[in-house]
């Protein structure tokens, strides 16, 4: 009796294991699993950017330099932590943060990011003359 | 009549346990007379970049001392700062901690019972405790955004809000969690190959575990019922909060206290979810720390203190961080003492040894 019980059990757990889809998922075929929130890269919009220098002040892993005379915002995407610090330090909204994971690279291929900023301070409505 | 003594190096590479631990152990035919054990292969000084950091990103870098009780790292920094500058924050903030705190006690008990039952040879449990961590992983990326490392804790609060919507959404997917859970914890406490390799090996009295100084399932394992949730701190409080022991004082004892707080931590995240006030997620926060504080939360290993110590201005001058595997390996040198030498590596993972947290 004991042992139809076990045998019993034993084939739920059979049938399961074999009807069942498989867990993982085929990657890279298939893409990986994201969402909404999920913290893949920081993405740089240069037309915004006016070079207040606070992501680079503020970045725990100090990935970020800002070059104030030639103007250039350079990301190194290997010492990023992608913690999103400066998404939410920049005043000027010129940075954010996409939910894709980059593939795999070298630092050759994929170390560090160069910019050109690419902001023109608007200039001040001029006083009419009085 | 003794025979000879032999001296047998236990790792710090060993095939069972992947962590950094020297063991030197005294052996007597096949039994251990006596464990002397080696640290510091993975010291990396992560206390002492406090003072070149500002207080607010250090959070950053406590997250980074455990791969896997990360969030409790951070949020316990956090608690740390605001103690010290007298920050109180939102109850949504708090509710929030104790959430992702539960979810992470999940993941790292179902982590080490699949570390264990790999270490017991048992290949399909170890494949199926993982498979249910992952569903966990997932809740964990969707709402904080990390799977491992969350980077949500920041002084004065948390850095993101869960949408109700949300949170009733994650109370729905607990039950299947749950049932494929209970399945699993099945096998651990019942099954007999499991029950043959755990029972009465590693053997802590409960006097012992309390001279030793053990923390968490170590000391709960042996019937010492010591945990910090039960001091009331984030919103234990309000959840009533009592410990889980077991009385067995052995690897089984262990094995069921972290068994049964998997079902604990679902209750608690329940009553989170249903009790979770609405408001905001942060304060801001002005001015630098000044004075010293211990703060202290409960890991899912045990007990964490974080010393910090501050001058009143940005970067901190003092950091110091007790974690519970720490305590624990002198409790771990009185269970190897007397033991058979097959048994070590699983007696070592009883305590769920975490030498990189320990070694910072």
């Amino acid at each position: 009796m004991y042992g139809a019980v076990i045998a019993m059990k034993m084939l739920k757990t059979i049938i399961k294991q074999l009807t069942h889809k498989p867990v993982t998922t085929k990657f890279p075929a298939e893409p990986a699993k994201k969402f909404e929130a999920t913290r893949g890269h920081i993405v740089f919009d240069p037309s915004k950017c006016t070079s207040c220098t606070i992501c680079q002040k503020r970045c725990p892993a100090q990935a970020i330099t800002v070059d104030r005379a030639n103007k250039i915002w350079t990301i190194d995407r290997f010492k990023c932590v992608i913690c999103g610090g400066c998404i939410e330090m920049c005043k000027f909204k010129c940075l954010s943060m996409e939910n894709t994971y980059s593939a795999a690279a070298t630092p050759a291929e994929r170390g560090i990011d160069e910019y050109v900023i690419t902001y023109v301070k608007p200039e001040r409505p001029k006083k009419e003359a009085e | 009549m003794s025979s000879k003594r032999t001296v047998i190096p236990f790792g710090p590479q060993h095939p069972v346990l992947p962590e950094p631990i020297h063991l030197d152990l005294v052996v007597e035919d096949e039994h251990v007379v006596e464990a002397i054990p080696s640290i510091g292969y993975v010291h990396r000084g992560l206390e002492s970049l406090v003072d070149r950091r500002d207080y607010s990103d250090f959070v950053f870098l406590a997250e980074r001392i455990c791969g896997i009780c990360s969030f409790t790292h951070s949020s316990t920094f956090c608690q740390g700062i605001e103690g010290l500058m007298g920050i109180e924050i939102p109850d949504r903030a708090r509710y929030l901690r104790t959430l992702w705190g539960e979810y992470s006690r999940l993941h790292s008990h179902l982590l080490w019972l699949g570390l264990f039952a790999d270490a017991l040879g048992f290949e399909s449990l170890f494949y199926n405790a993982w498979k249910i961590r992952e569903s966990i992983l997932n809740e964990m990326e969707a709402t904080t955004g990390g799977r491992v490392i969350q980077g949500v804790c920041k002084v004065g609060g948390v850095r993101r809000d869960v949408s109700n919507d949300f949170l009733s959404g994650m109370d729905n997917r607990l039950d299947a969690v749950e049932d494929e859970m209970r399945e699993l914890v099945n096998v651990f406490l019942n099954d007999y190959t499991v029950k043959k390799r755990v029972c009465g090996k590693g053997k802590l009295s409960a006097a012992d575990a309390y001279a030793l100084g053990a923390v968490g399932p170590v000391a709960r394992g042996s019937g010492v019922a010591q945990d910090v949730r039960m001091t009331d701190y984030l919103a234990y409080k309000d959840l009533g909060f009592k410990p889980i022991i077991a009385d067995s004082c052995d690897g089984y004892g262990r094995c069921e206290v972290r068994c049964k707080e998997l079902f604990q931590s679902v209750d608690l995240i329940r009553r989170i979810i249903t009790d979770i006030p609405d408001g905001d997620v942060s304060v801001a926060v002005k001015g630098n720390p000044d004075g010293e504080y211990f703060s202290r939360s409960e890991q899912p290993r045990g007990e964490v203190i974080h010393y910090i110590r501050g001058n009143g201005t940005k970067n901190l001058t003092q950091f110091r961080v007790r974690t519970p595997t720490l305590t624990n390996v002198p409790a771990l040198v009185s269970m190897l003492a007397g033991c058979e030498l097959a048994d070590v590596p699983q007696i070592v993972l009883t305590i769920d040894p975490c030498i990189g947290c320990m070694e910072r």
